[in-house]
């Protein structure tokens, strides 16, 4: 009888959980493992402060295999409660299947613009199934005490970049790019769709290409892979089978000038360089001077509930918290280059975010053009884009012949107009 | 029922077999057959060798595991062999540690071995510029793993580097199992040194040959985890490096914003498994039941 009040209370309530319930534990599926410090010292503890009788419980995967894992899990019946979501397709297809519970009644639901949901609702935007958590931003961080040693200012323009790349080759004691394309999905992420949207203007080229007005092989979308075959010379020696990890330890160590870089990356380069030098960052170079900028602004983490959970209550009561301003300054400040998405105001402690976040106000933000939609059929597109900006900047293809390549695969399955189901086949 | 305590004793083992490999094995044969939940017959097969990408990828990825398979075949076995051919010599001396070194790298996990390799192969950090860079030779330095022409060779050559132990050893037991009589009667007859080898030797042991050949091919035709440490599910460079298993388990588990078609995948599974029962089959009773063996 007891517990069936206290539930009963719970369901009533919702959003301030009775200190007298029996203690339920959240399980949160992530693959944000180099989150796990930040989670067990300053999000769970704050929670559970404000929510007793709601333990957290934050149990990351591997990123490269969460999907896999979560998928087997969820079919199983024994992933956990709460889920973290990967933006756009993987996620709407867990809940087509009915994997995730529909959230978009959640009170704290109005605190994102529609954009932000972007990532996590139904393709009409009529439900919305995650908590937007955090979006990165595309750019380039350099090290500025190279910079200032070497008298370079940052590049406005592409040939100002080309020209400083230069310069730091002439002189000889830096590596001018430090970026590698063994694993490919650099030379995709943060070379295609970091400089793209100032090619194709960002939302105007992307949404182009889902109502089929614009091809790939169109001269916005094939300049950034002719900028790409021109990077080659300016990454260190053996680019071709330089990893991730080795570009940001050549980077951190002093030994590489500028990075193509996500915003995630200022959490991680702040601890491993300890002041040994200053970082700057600027916004991906625009192609003539005076152009309007345009920034990847990539909606990347969302948050959302397993159908199945048996605890469902306590998780919306979490998940509201996660939407609140609370978490959102909370989360910005403890992990520095994820930038909140809500509407509400967050000060921002590090300087090198600030930088970041400040382009929003002077740029267009864009999300990466093969993330929503495009890249539901066979070949898959952002799949294929690693490969051919890879091979680009290997020098193996030429850009015209990649850009073939992409639109010959995307068109092969893909029909502008026509409703696409979310699934592999 | 005299030999019911046959079925008894058979059962633990039959039982659990069946359970985790044999009821697995349809039931990846049956989801090859299916689309959607519906059944659709060979179409998934039709889809394979029918449209031009997923042909291109799957000869793509069967071209690379033969060649694959071809690196083990030239290097590594003539390579465990003469290993073998030196260590039963009764002249070497600290035959034991040479044995117990080379076969060292065979018990470790793959992504020991693909994680040291690549760091002693990377372009930035690795001790291999370094060493050509002693002997002059640092012209001869590329990075290997990054270039499409030489990244499947590289870590071909790598798992032979950590595989060499096994022909090596059951080579080394097969020469030890060789009666001294046989030897001594040669020697009697004039055959010593490598004719006594090519002679005597090589035939006794053509038997474990052709059992290490099986082997290393259906090792190399199951092979994943080194690409998939070394080079990542997509296989790069351009795909340069992706065999059977990582062409697999990219379709059936799906990578990346690519999603997992476990129709597809389990089609891509029953065509290996099928290449791989092929070519054990021929191997049974084309090439092992002709092979002659020798009773001492």
């Amino acid at each position: 009888m007891f517990h069936r009040l206290t539930a009963a209370m719970l369901a009533a309530t919702a959003l301030t959980t009775p200190a007298m319930a029996q203690d339920v534990t959240l399980t949160i599926e992530s693959w944000r493992n180099d989150d796990l410090p930040i989670w067990q010292e300053k999000i769970i503890p704050a929670f559970e402060a404000a929510h007793p009788g709601i333990k957290l419980n934050f149990a990351p995967s591997a990123p490269a295999e969460y999907n896999a894992v979560l998928n087997s899990k969820l079919e199983a019946g024994s992933a956990g409660d709460i889920i973290t979501c990967r933006p756009f397709d993987a996620s709407l297809q867990m809940f087509d299947k009915g994997q995730l519970a529909d959230l978009t009644d959640l009170p704290g639901m109005a605190n994102f613009s529609d954009v932000a949901k972007s990532g996590w609702s139904t393709d009409d935007g009529s439900k919305t199934f995650c908590v937007p958590m955090a979006s990165v931003i595309h750019g380039f961080i350099y090290n500025k005490s190279a910079f200032d040693e070497l008298g370079l200012t940052e590049p406005k323009t592409v040939d100002e970049f080309f020209a400083t790349l230069d310069k730091i080759e002439e002189e000889g004691s830096y590596v001018p790019m430090a970026m590698g394309t063994a694993d490919q999905w650099e030379a995709a992420t943060m070379g295609y769709q970091n400089i793209g949207p100032n090619y194709w203007k960002g939302e105007e080229g992307r949404k182009a290409l889902i109502a089929g007005t614009a091809k790939l092989t169109d001269p916005q979308f094939v300049a950034p892979l002719e900028q790409l075959a021109k990077w080659g010379p300016y990454l260190g020696d053996g680019y071709q089978a330089q990893t991730y990890p080795d570009s940001q330890n050549l980077f951190t160590l002093g030994r590489a000038a500028i990075f193509p870089a996500g915003s995630w990356e200022i959490g991680i380069f702040g601890p491993q360089i300890a002041g040994a030098f200053e970082m700057g960052a600027f916004p991906p170079p625009v192609p003539a001077s005076g152009d309007k900028c345009y920034i990847s602004d990539h909606t990347d983490i969302g948050i959302g509930l397993n159908a199945a959970s048996k605890n469902a209550d306590a998780a919306r009561t979490f998940l509201d918290w996660v939407a609140s301003p609370e978490f959102a300054t909370l989360y910005a400040n403890a992990l520095p280059g994820f930038f909140p998405l809500s509407n509400a105001e967050v000060k921002l402690d590090d300087p090198l975010a600030q930088e970041f976040i400040s382009w929003r106000g002077e740029c267009e933000s864009t999300i990466r053009s093969s993330y929503q939609i495009l890249s539901r059929g066979t070949p898959n597109l952002e799949n294929e884009m690693w490969n051919v900006s890879a091979s680009v900047i290997n020098g193996t293809v030429t850009p015209a012949d990649g850009a073939k390549k992409l639109q010959d695969g995307l068109e092969s399955w893909y029909k502008p107009g026509e409703a696409t189901a979310p699934v592999a086949n | 029922m005299k030999r019911a305590h046959i079925l008894v004793f058979l059962a633990p083992a039959v039982i659990v077999y069946t359970v985790i490999m044999v009821l697995p094995l349809f039931a990846t044969l049956q989801l090859s057959l299916f689309r959607d939940g519906g059944f659709v017959g060979l179409q998934n097969f039709r889809t394979l060798f029918g449209d031009t990408r997923w042909s291109a990828s799957f000869w793509n990825a069967l071209g690379n595991n033969l060649w694959f398979f071809i690196v083990h075949m030239l290097v590594q076995n003539p390579i465990g062999i003469l290993l073998a051919a030196l260590l039963s010599s009764p002249r070497l001396r600290g035959a034991a540690f040479y044995r117990t070194a080379i076969f060292v790298p065979t018990i470790l996990s793959f992504v020991v071995v693909g994680f040291i390799w690549k760091l002693i192969l990377s372009p930035i950090w690795g001790i291999a510029p370094g060493m050509l860079d002693a002997v002059g030779l640092k012209s001869l330095f590329s990075p290997w793993l990054g270039k499409e022409g030489s990244a499947l060779t590289t870590l071909a050559l790598i798992s032979v580097w950590q595989f060499v132990g096994i022909p090596m050893m059951l080579i080394y037991a097969a020469l030890l199992s060789i009666p001294d009589e046989v030897l001594e009667a040669a020697e009697m007859d004039g055959v010593t040194g490598w004719s006594q080898f090519w002679k005597i030797k090589l035939p006794l042991i053509l038997p474990s040959i052709g059992i290490i050949s099986i082997l290393t091919f259906v090792g190399n035709f199951n092979a994943f985890d080194l690409i998939y440490v070394a080079q990542g599910a997509l296989a790069g460079p351009n795909f340069s490096t992706d065999i059977l298993g990582t062409f697999f388990y990219r379709t059936f588990f799906g990578f990346q914003l690519q999603l997992g078609d476990p129709n597809m995948g389990a089609t891509i599974a029953t065509v290996m498994f099928g290449i791989i029962l092929a070519v054990v089959c021929v191997y049974l009773f084309a090439i092992q039941t002709r092979l002659r063996r020798y009773q001492f």
